[in-house]
């Protein structure tokens, strides 16, 4: 390794600029209209879009309320859309946008508003909880499982989910239908239905093959994009539908 | 009087806090009591997700390995303040610890014939010291995630009761035989603006760190430290407040964490000429040196000028030796985090790190029954505390990577455990008729003030002053100024203004109260960091370099009085390994 090499790392090469950002408003209580504001902030060259959120925040309107607590993108508290895309703050760099134009920011789709970027989750807990999202076996293990590494594999992807809200709020299905699983719901079912040590497969594919199953996916593949941590939701989804057919994962 | 809403509630087991330490509890409690969990965070938005190297066991899957060694690590680790029974029970209760979660569901990743698969960590090691020891059993580099997922997965199968987005922000205490009992928690509803009296006959605190009391931290914004907190304004005392570990590896100017697993798995730390330079502070382990002496190298190599980067300060952690299908395979969130954040591509560039605060190693003192204590000998009945909140000790004055996650599910188990076993045979403490007073007087007096001063400018300044004078290196002079600016922040605290009006997800109200935290436990960190004259583990002073045994082999226990803050000490439990020159 050489000299070179460490000077190139620089960070903060992007210098500080002024961005303006339109963020959707609303509060149940002051009886207004759901509304567009807008601000300009000062930012620089590692910022991310919850940074800029935070400079509103705390220099300009204590108001503005959204949720956050990592920071990092690994605990899914700021899924929203940003420039009409569904993202997480923390994970969008600003330099990234095209900062040319105004950012958008607004609430993720087909959940209540209940204020500013806030949305209602409890219907997306729900779908999620409707799956059986955790280990059913009837085994009473002494000690760990076995499970070979081809195994862990299978439905290593599905693990990654941080139940951001990202893809569910993205899927037009979702938005049309509120009673539809919606995305994340079925990739955590699938992350237990391929997991070798679990027993139960057979009743999350019965509950998923309901009418608001997985049949009501049009693979839009809006999900799949949306999704802030690499999952292919699209293909989970697949791979659940092909489980039904057979009749086992 | 208020016109806020006031609901109650009762349980018998009430937990405080849904990271991993609070659902681990819940778990034990839900089956065999009336179990209640409030969480100012949906359950998997907790920081327990953001844990990524993995949890100690040894379970000896991969190589020869005992929990006797791990006990001995883990006091050696953390510079013999240890205190020894706490650390024989971490090490011996972990290989099931670490079953329950596999049994759960946890998808730990697996070794070629199946079983959990197990790498190394800085200070863990074989036979008392001899060579790196393979015992952190993981997932990815998601570790804490996996664990967070699967304990909320089993309490979604149990059933168990949640408040989520309820802020607790205060204990009620009630006097009951002429002793002071918990009797409940006095919670705000984020999404109402309401207050909630949980009445509990146990009530466990399990609320995390509080690392935002510094500016550079892989700490969420959400650990403010409100459970330490609350402990603390009822009087009692907090423990080892001064021990707060700095890890290395921050990414730099951000603190975002990169693991010490890279390091486990081969990356080496640089300074701008290239050089190894652990080489130099610990010749046998090197890069997986404890966090204390690493984070200390690596302050030191950029103030005597060999950092590298344009403002030389930071160091680089050097992976590009390492095949890509290995950091793709063990590591791919982190090197993630260093394309996102920094635009640099681990693969073939060095990243640039720095320490980053990190983990409280101090905190609510409780017993090995995880039973909050009173003073140095008595316990408050009914009081349990688990998790980063809390200080067992078993992680003395520097905790060992893995360490934590362990501790959160063995003393998680155990809180639940006790908690039941008390709630089984005792009565409710009587809530008293004002018990919502104090709560309703601090929201009042916030919504209401006409200040001037903002949250976000108070807090920047609390947590620059930490950084500068309280951070790796600290001397009398430091603490002292760190004090007086902490004084100084107090008085315009008094004229803080909310600009929020509203009863709805107030966070800008919600964001002042935990400012208030953050000045008491950041003022408990520094007056104990000025008495304890000597350097041990994660509190090294400058004016005192060399560990003091004679006078200082104790835990501060700090007190608050009415006028200020008293700092008394209590012994080290030492079972079978006398203090010796911690040496890597
Ligand atoms: C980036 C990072 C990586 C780490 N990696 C590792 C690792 O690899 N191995 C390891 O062993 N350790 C690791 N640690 C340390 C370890 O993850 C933490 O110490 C541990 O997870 C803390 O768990 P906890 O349950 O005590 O707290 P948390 O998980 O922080 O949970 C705290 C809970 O308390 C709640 N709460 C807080 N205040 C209130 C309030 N006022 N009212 C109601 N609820 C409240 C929160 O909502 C949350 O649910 C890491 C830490 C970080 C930051
Ligand atoms: S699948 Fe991806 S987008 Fe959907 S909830 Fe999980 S992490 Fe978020
Ligand atoms: S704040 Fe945690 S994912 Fe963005």
């Amino acid at each position: 390794m050489s000299n070179a090499v460490a000077e190139n790392t620089e960070i903060g090469v992007v210098p500080s600029f002024t961005v303006t950002l339109f963020v959707r408003r609303f509060s149940k209580e002051d009886g207004l209209e759901a509304r567009w504001e807008d601000f300009d902030v000062t930012v620089h060259g590692t910022d991310r879009v919850l940074d800029a959120l935070h400079k509103i925040k705390w220099e300009q309107d204590g108001s503005l309320s959204f949720r956050r607590s990592c920071a990092h993108g690994v605990c899914g508290s700021d899924a929203m859309r940003i420039n009409g895309r569904n993202r997480l703050a923390c994970k969008t760099l600003i330099k990234d946008l095209d900062i040319t134009e105004p950012i958008y920011v607004e609430p993720i789709k087909g959940l209540e508003v209940e204020k500013d970027l806030i949305v209602n989750m409890d219907p997306f807990y729900q779908a999620y909880r409707d799956v059986k999202p955790f280990l059913i076996a009837s085994d009473k293990p002494k000690a760990e499982r076995i499970q070979s590494p081809e195994d862990r594999e299978r439905f290593d992807m599905t693990t990654k989910c941080i139940l951001c809200a990202a893809c569910t709020s993205s899927c037009p299905v979702f938005w049309t239908d509120g009673q539809y699983f919606g995305p994340a719901a079925i990739v955590n079912a699938h992350r237990f239905i391929f997991d070798s040590r679990d027993e139960a497969a057979d009743v999350r594919l019965e509950i998923l093959n309901d009418k608001e199953g997985v049949w009501r996916c049009r693979t839009t593949f809006n999900c799949t994009e949306a999704c802030p941590r690499g999952i292919e939701v699209t293909r989970a989804i697949a791979e659940v539908k092909q489980a039904i057919l057979r009749g086992k994962p | 009087m208020s016109k806020t809403k006031v609901h109650n509630h009762q349980h018998d087991v009430v937990i405080v806090g849904a990271g991993g330490a609070g659902m681990r509890a819940a778990i034990e409690a839900g089956p065999h009591a009336k179990t209640v969990v409030i969480s100012k965070l949906f359950p998997t938005r907790s920081h327990t997700g953001a844990a990524q190297g993995g949890m100690a066991a040894a379970l000896a899957n991969v190589e020869e390995d005992s929990w006797e060694w791990h006990t001995f690590d883990t006091v050696k680790g953390g510079d013999y303040l240890v205190d020894q029974d706490a650390a024989e029970i971490l090490a011996k209760e972990s290989v099931q610890a670490v079953i329950d979660l596999e049994n759960m569901g946890l998808p730990f990743n697996r070794t070629p014939d199946g079983k959990i698969d197990q790498r190394r960590f800085g200070g863990h090691t074989r036979d008392h010291g001899k060579a790196p020891v393979r015992r952190s059993c993981y997932a990815a580099d998601r570790t804490g995630h996996m664990i967070l997922q699967t304990l909320y997965q089993n309490c979604v199968r149990l059933g168990i009761e949640f408040y989520n987005e309820f802020y607790v922000l205060d204990l009620v205490m009630n006097t009951v035989d002429g002793e002071e009992r918990p009797s409940a928690v006095v919670a705000y509803e984020l999404a109402t603006g309401e207050i909630h009296i949980f009445q509990g006959k146990s009530i466990i605190f399990a609320t995390g760190g509080f690392g935002k009391i510094f500016k550079t931290t892989s700490n969420a914004h959400t650990l403010t430290g409100d459970g330490v907190g609350i402990i603390w304004r009822k009087g009692l005392p907090l423990e080892d407040m001064e021990f707060y570990q700095f890890h290395p590896t921050g990414l730099a100017g951000l603190g975002i964490l990169l693991s010490e697993a890279a390091r486990g798995e081969g990356a080496i730390l640089r300074n701008a000429s290239g050089e190894r330079f652990m080489e130099r502070y610990a010749p046998t382990i090197k890069d997986l040196a404890p966090r204390d002496m690493v984070a200390r190298a690596m302050a030191n190599e950029v103030r005597e000028g060999r950092g590298a980067g344009p403002h030389k300060d930071y160091v680089l952690l050097d992976l590009t030796h390492l095949p890509p299908e290995v950091i793709d395979a063990k590591l791919p969130d982190i090197t993630e985090f260093a394309r996102t954040y920094l635009g640099v591509e681990p693969y073939t560039e060095p990243v640039p790190v720095f320490p980053t605060a990190h983990y409280a190693m101090g905190g609510i003192p409780t017993n090995i029954k995880a039973e909050v204590l009173r003073n140095n000998k008595k316990v408050v009945p009914g009081l349990y505390a688990a998790g980063e909140c809390a200080c067992v000790s078993v992680h003395g004055a520097n905790r060992l990577g893995t360490n934590s996650l362990l501790d959160i599910n063995v003393f998680g188990k155990r809180a639940g455990i006790y908690a039941v076993e008390y709630a089984k045979t005792a009565k409710h403490v009587p809530v008293p008729k004002d018990a919502a007073k104090d709560v309703l007087e601090l929201i009042e007096m916030m919504q209401n003030s006409t200040g001037t001063e903002k949250v976000a400018v108070l807090r920047r300044e609390l947590q620059d002053t930490m950084d500068k004078n309280a951070q790796v290196y600290r001397t009398e002079e430091s603490l002292d100024e760190a004090l007086e600016v902490i004084a100084d922040l107090r008085k315009r605290y008094q004229n803080i203004q909310v600009q929020d009006r509203g009863a709805r997800f107030n966070t800008d109200l919600l964001e002042a109260i935990e400012l208030g935290f953050l000045f008491d436990l950041a003022e408990v960190l520094v007056v104990t960091s000025k008495e304890r004259r000597e350097s041990r583990g994660g509190h090294f002073r400058e004016d005192y370099p060399e560990r003091n045994d004679e006078k200082f082999m104790v835990h501060s226990m700090a007190y608050k009085t009415s006028k200020n803050i008293k700092v008394d000490w209590k012994p080290v439990v030492i079972t079978n390994y006398p203090p010796m020159e911690r040496k890597y």
